[in-house]
């Protein structure tokens, strides 16, 4: 019984992985740069569904989406002010310092703000939790809506880039901006759009993160978004099923770790296997390696 | 009214002049080329023209309207479409995505789908491998599928960048036919290539660049009987 309670809680943390390693996975393939505050993105939205909750009484269901339309802005308004500047002329090491910075910057921006005092998270999901097997096996109702979440994000996600005209551009952008400008693509809108939806998934990602583990400090969106970049490294950077599958391994065997070899390690045991995986097969599980013919 | 006008065009890379303040114009229904060797400023002055560079000094006018400052995915709505240097195709999608993708600033669906026929007839191959990634097709078959993008968005001008590099002599005529048949069914044509000896077959009027200055031009059918263009471009 404990191991499928193990795999769901596995499953469901994994899946607050993958929706975060779609914005990393979606930034990479088509601004080429590492959004290294992306992980703050999520704390930011944990605060702002937080305040509209505790301060302001709304419902979760309008904290959500006050959460969402709040990170999706603030991810535009971090690309159009620190990024887009040094896309062009810059180097990448410049794009990626700049990020660190801005990581840096909203952390103590919501420190300032709000404190360092933790606070606690009240859980957006309401439902009663599920009981099975005569009441030994207990499964959360956050951890199932989470999933649920995962599931609709990626199918949602796969029909916009797949059937959409924007969706078309970004796949276009991400293989060839010039091409892609002399086709009539406006490749810097199309990379605002992308952090938005990057962003907006955070804002997601970082309430339904809060759900389940309702300690909400300044500094709750750095491991989580490390891991999740990294899950979206074990994945395959770049490739959207990759962030998918790649959070969610990083969750089961985040959750697997922790309850049969050794809490304190199990970060180390996450890490490991993905430089395994890295040695293996150093593109990503889903990786693209294609030659092309000159 | 020449349909597109470059005058005295100037375009530096940092500190380095690559042109060198050029004019020409291209009338409609006209073949122009651009010859000139390696680094001339041939490449540089299309990508100016559409908005990938910005000039320093100087106007490019289309239709008569001064779109030297116009973003460069303004200018295919115009009626100016690009077939840039190396293809440039989008490898990972397939031929068909990447014909859709040279539409992408067209909105109605059944001219779209005819666009889509003419451009099938006109290259019978990329109909046979419309479902294959671009990125395995071979040389010849990326041009076509570089031109076919581009013609797809229907436009009144077609600037063309080496079309020949790096073909086998055979598929270059066939590019060239290509060419002229495109231009024969009404699209101008600026061309820019350093095999001077076609170019200057298929062109009416040509234009020589020597590191970002136009040294020579003319009726192509002269210019190919010159001593001097003879011994610099046709190797003779």
């Amino acid at each position: 019984m404990s191991f499928i309670s193990y795999l769901v809680n596995g499953i469901s943390l994994g899946s607050v992985y993958a929706i975060i390693a779609l914005g990393y996975t979606m930034v990479y393939g088509i601004a080429k740069m590492l959004n290294f505050a992306h992980g703050d993105v999520i704390m930011v939205g944990g605060y702002a569904a937080f305040t509209m909750m505790m301060s302001m009484n709304t419902s979760p269901l309008v904290a959500v989406l006050v959460s969402i339309v709040v990170c999706t802005v603030l991810g535009v308004l971090i690309e159009t002010i620190a990024y887009r500047p040094l896309l062009e002329a810059a180097s990448s090491l410049a794009v990626l310092i700049t990020a660190i910075g801005v990581s840096y910057f909203l952390q103590n921006i919501v420190l300032l703000t709000f404190g360092s005092s933790t606070k606690s998270f009240q859980s957006v999901v309401t439902l009663p939790n599920l009981k099975l097997a005569g009441g030994s096996l207990v499964i959360t109702s956050t951890a199932i809506v989470t999933i649920l979440a995962c599931i609709v994000i990626m199918i949602a996600l796969t029909l916009f880039i797949n059937k959409t005209k924007p969706g078309q551009a970004m796949l276009a952008v991400s293989e060839d901006k010039g091409a892609a400008q002399l086709m009539g693509i406006n490749v810097n809108g199309t990379i605002a759009l992308t952090f938005a939806i990057g962003s907006g998934l955070a804002a997601i990602a970082g309430v339904l993160l809060c759900s389940a583990y309702p300690a909400l400090t300044p500094y709750t969106g750095s491991m989580p978004g490390i891991k999740a970049f990294t899950a979206a490294v074990f994945g395959g950077i770049g490739s959207i099923p990759g962030a998918m599958v790649g959070g969610i391994l990083m969750g089961v065997i985040e959750i697997f770790a922790k309850a049969y070899i050794s809490t304190q390690l199990s970060d180390a045991i996450v890490f490991l296997i993905l430089i395994i995986v890295l040695l293996v097969k150093p593109t990503g599980l889903f990786g693209k390696n294609i030659q092309e013919k000159v | 009214m020449a349909m597109l006008e470059v005058k005295d065009l100037q375009v530096y890379y940092g500190m380095i002049q690559a042109i060198k303040g050029i004019s020409f114009e291209v009338n409609a229904g006209e073949i122009i080329a651009l010859i000139g060797a390696n680094g001339a400023g041939k490449t540089t002055t299309l990508h100016t023209i559409t908005g990938l560079l910005s000039p320093k000094a100087g106007s490019v006018i289309f239709e008569g309207q001064d779109i030297t400052k116009t973003p460069a995915h303004k200018i295919v709505g115009l009626g100016m479409a690009h077939v840039p240097e190396g293809r440039r195709v989008f490898a990972q999608l397939t031929v068909y995505q990447n014909l859709k993708m040279g539409a992408y600033t067209r909105k109605d669906k059944t001219e779209i789908d005819q666009m889509l026929e003419t451009v099938y007839r006109r290259f019978p191959r990329l109909e046979e491998r419309k479902n294959q990634v671009a990125g395995t097709l071979s040389g010849g078959e990326q041009q076509m599928l570089a031109m076919g993008r581009a013609l797809m968005s229907k436009p009144k001008l077609v600037l063309m960048d080496e079309p020949s590099m790096g073909l086998s002599p055979i598929l270059v005529n066939e590019i060239f036919d290509i060419i002229r048949s495109l231009n024969k069914a009404g699209t101008t044509v600026l061309l820019v290539e350093q095999n001077a000896k076609k170019a200057l077959a298929v062109a009416d009027r040509a234009y020589v660049l020597e590191t970002g200055r136009i040294v020579q031009s003319g009726d192509a059918k002269v210019l190919m009987n010159d001593e001097s263009i003879k011994k610099a471009y046709l190797g003779e």
